[in-house]
């Protein structure tokens, strides 16, 4: 089934949907017929893929950028209906770059992130349209929507690394620190000795503003704050170097304080290894103070994207400017917050009704 | 965590001496009476001078049993302290004696179960968690809901049905594969000593089949379960994003938290390494503690009842402590103290 007839088949099924608040169950029936028929296709092209790499290889529009998403779409196929978290989004994350991520809660930014790992709940999210190219250099791309989970494993914590929003659960509680870090640099540089596992581990304690990095080294998360853990996320996400870092709403479960000691740390890091950060947050102000482009999404699409001056001076789209203005300003003296009364009542499982 | 450990057996202590004092007051007031039944045999010999009533009296005055319950219970609890439990009425033997004889078959029974059960359970909580929702997940589920659900008698005699009995006729055996009951074949006598080991081993199949499928449905559940809450944690997802292999992610990260509820259940089930199994080991007439203790409570056998009923609340109390401990040493967020 080509991209556009399977978009087709989605779409017919959601407009035979009728408008109640319930589902019949020969309708369940029916959605859970389809979606296993959906995702087992799906599941089986990926598994294909694994014999040629051909089949997932393709070339960089620009071979200055780290990663190209090129009208992705990630659907989850759900029990009561095909959700369309992300609906054909396109933008470039150049080198050495930081491009902010922001649009409301359940637009699809960590989705998207998401998808660019490979990590989402499979069978039932699957992305399902377009391309996300990876730059493995001399202009050769992994297209990483039908890439094979092993050829993945090398990128996924190697080249592409994630900072997840909650530090608090983020680690694995039995193992201690020194352990968790050591993991993933030994899983990626198999050559190197205990001892440099170790050194390296300590070092990157040390560059993530760890000081007892020591005694933090033998601890388990639960003796660390949030703050010091996701310190230690951010240390395994650095610990390889990668080309690019995600950082899902890094500071979200932070303290104010705590979070602009984050980011600077961030932005420090990022120009020291040369990576480029894909940062998704809801904080208008942390884009403007790290981001060099910035995307705004909207109901699972790109509703504007430009370099961050082009945004914050010159919003185009609605959705964006209702964002700035609801946002407050010092000095500005206001009645009531502005509030984004359309962006309120739209509702996350709404996007099922979506054409 | 000496200090814990001291302190929980203190606890324990007083727990046990309540737990004592209630089985005795229940076996004092169990409807039948060993001294009744015993007096009445008495007095109905040929050449008995006394009537049931005077036997009784006197009975009673001889076991100590005229003192009443809490007369009866200090009795019984001042020779148990320094470790003389008495003779069983039942078996006319000493306590110990008798207990010696049985517990170690049901050690070896109970303890075959156990291995058997974490190594076949466990594995599959953990493929049915990984693969939810599969046909092996379903599979391994009806199967487990199957086990659960049947009573162990109808599993026994369901498998003396079909491997004692059917097993002979369909292969045209001279004699069945396995006994339906009982510990020994005709020919044990006459076996050497390693043959005679074999012998037994034989007559314990069944009812270890018996114990294992009755008892694997709800481990592998409580595996599957804690698998798949696991599975869903926000570190299952960083240790994905690492780039580690699907199968490490699940042996080693996740499986050492699942681990953790595991144990505290494992602890738990240490009693029932020793308590016996009581239906099964009567529906094989097995020479176990379970069997021995069930026919000394139907004949209202106090001594034993009570030296058994004890010593499985010292396993429980022991259990628990030992899961809590254990809980401590695979979960580092436990500290005791």
């Amino acid at each position: 089934m080509s991209e556009k007839e399977m978009k087709s088949s989605v779409t017919a099924k959601t407009e035979k949907k009728k408008n109640a608040s319930y589902i019949s169950g020969k309708e369940s029936r029916k959605i859970s017929r389809f979606n296993r028929k959906l995702t087992n296709k799906l599941e089986k092209e990926r598994a294909n893929a694994n014999k040629d790499p051909a089949l997932y290889t393709t070339k960089m529009r620009d071979p200055n950028n780290v990663v190209e998403f090129d009208n992705m779409c990630t659907y989850f196929f759900t029990d009561i209906g095909t959700v369309k978290a992300v609906d054909g989004i396109s933008f470039d994350i150049p080198k050495c770059s930081t491009v902010g991520v922001v649009g409301e809660s359940g637009c699809g930014k960590s989705v998207t992130s998401l998808s660019l790992m490979q990590l989402l709940p499979r069978p039932t999210g699957q992305t399902v349209g377009g391309e996300i190219r990876f730059n493995i250099g001399n202009g050769e791309a992994l297209n990483i929507v039908n890439t094979p989970t092993s050829k993945m494993m090398d990128i996924r914590g190697n080249r592409v690394s994630m900072i997840f929003q909650e530090p608090m659960t983020s680690l694995n509680p039995v193992f201690r620190i020194g352990a968790q870090v050591d993991e993933v640099i030994k899983l990626h540089n198999p050559e190197m000795s205990e001892e440099d596992v170790k050194n390296r581990t300590l070092e990157m304690l040390e560059l993530v503003g760890i000081a007892n990095k020591e005694g933090v080294y033998r601890m388990y998360p639960h003796e660390l704050s949030g703050g010091m853990r996701q310190r230690v996320m951010i240390a395994i996400a650095l610990a390889c170097s990668p080309e690019l870092i995600i950082a899902d709403e890094p500071t979200t479960a932070l303290d104010v304080t705590i979070q602009a000691q984050i980011l600077d740390l961030l932005s420090d890091l990022k120009d020291k290894i040369n990576s480029s950060i894909m940062l998704i947050t809801h904080d208008l102000g942390v884009v403007a103070s790290m981001a060099d482009y910035v995307v705004v999404m909207y109901a699972g699409r790109v509703v504007e994207k430009g370099t961050a001056e082009d945004i914050f001076h010159h919003p185009a789209h609605p959705y964006t400017i209702g964002l700035m203005r609801s946002k407050p300003v010092v000095g500005k003296k206001v009645d009531e917050l502005y509030n984004m009364q359309r962006a309120e009542s739209r509702r996350y499982a709404e996007l099922l009704l979506l054409p | 965590m000496l200090k814990f450990t001291i302190k929980r057996l203190l606890i324990s202590v007083v727990i046990l001496l309540f737990v004592m004092f209630i089985v005795y007051a229940l076996m004092y007031s169990l409807p039948t009476s060993y001294m009744q039944k015993t007096a009445r045999e008495l007095s109905q010999k040929p050449g008995s001078l006394k009537s049931a009533d005077e036997w009784l009296a006197e009975l009673n005055a001889q076991y100590g049993m005229d003192k009443g319950l809490f007369g009866g219970f200090m009795v019984w609890m001042k020779s148990a302290a320094v470790g003389d439990f008495g003779d069983s009425w039942q078996w006319t033997d000493k306590v110990t004696n008798v207990f010696q004889d049985t517990i170690w078959y049901s050690f070896a029974l109970g303890l075959v179960c156990f291995i058997f059960e974490i190594i076949i359970a466990i594995p599959l909580g953990v493929v049915a968690a990984k693969k939810q929702y599969s046909i092996t997940d379903y599979s391994v589920t009806v199967f487990a809901l199957i086990g659960i659900s049947m009573p162990t008698f109808f599993v026994a005699t369901v498998y003396k049905l079909v491997l004692a009995v059917k097993l002979q006729d369909w292969f045209g055996l001279s004699r069945p594969l396995f006994d339906i009951s009982g510990m020994q074949s005709r020919d044990y006598v006459n076996l050497s000593d390693v043959g005679k080991f074999f012998d037994v081993a034989k007559h314990f199949v069944l009812p270890a089949l018996t114990l294992i499928t009755v008892s694997i449905g709800s481990l592998m559940r409580y595996t599957r379960t804690n698998m798949l809450e696991v599975l869903n944690a926000d570190y299952i997802r960083t240790a994905r994003a690492k780039g580690l292999s699907e199968k490490k992610v699940i042996n080693y990260h996740a499986f050492r938290n699942t681990l953790i509820p595991i144990v505290t259940i494992l602890g738990g089930s240490l009693p029932g390494l020793f308590s016996g199994a009581l239906i099964t080991e009567n529906l094989f007439s097995l020479k176990g503690i379970g069997n021995y203790s069930y026919m000394s409570m139907r004949t209202g056998d106090i001594p034993f009842t009570m030296f058994y009923l004890s010593f499985i609340a010292i396993l429980t109390l022991l259990g628990n402590l030992i899961a809590d401990i254990l809980y401590a040493v695979v979960d580092p967020r436990v500290r005791l103290n």
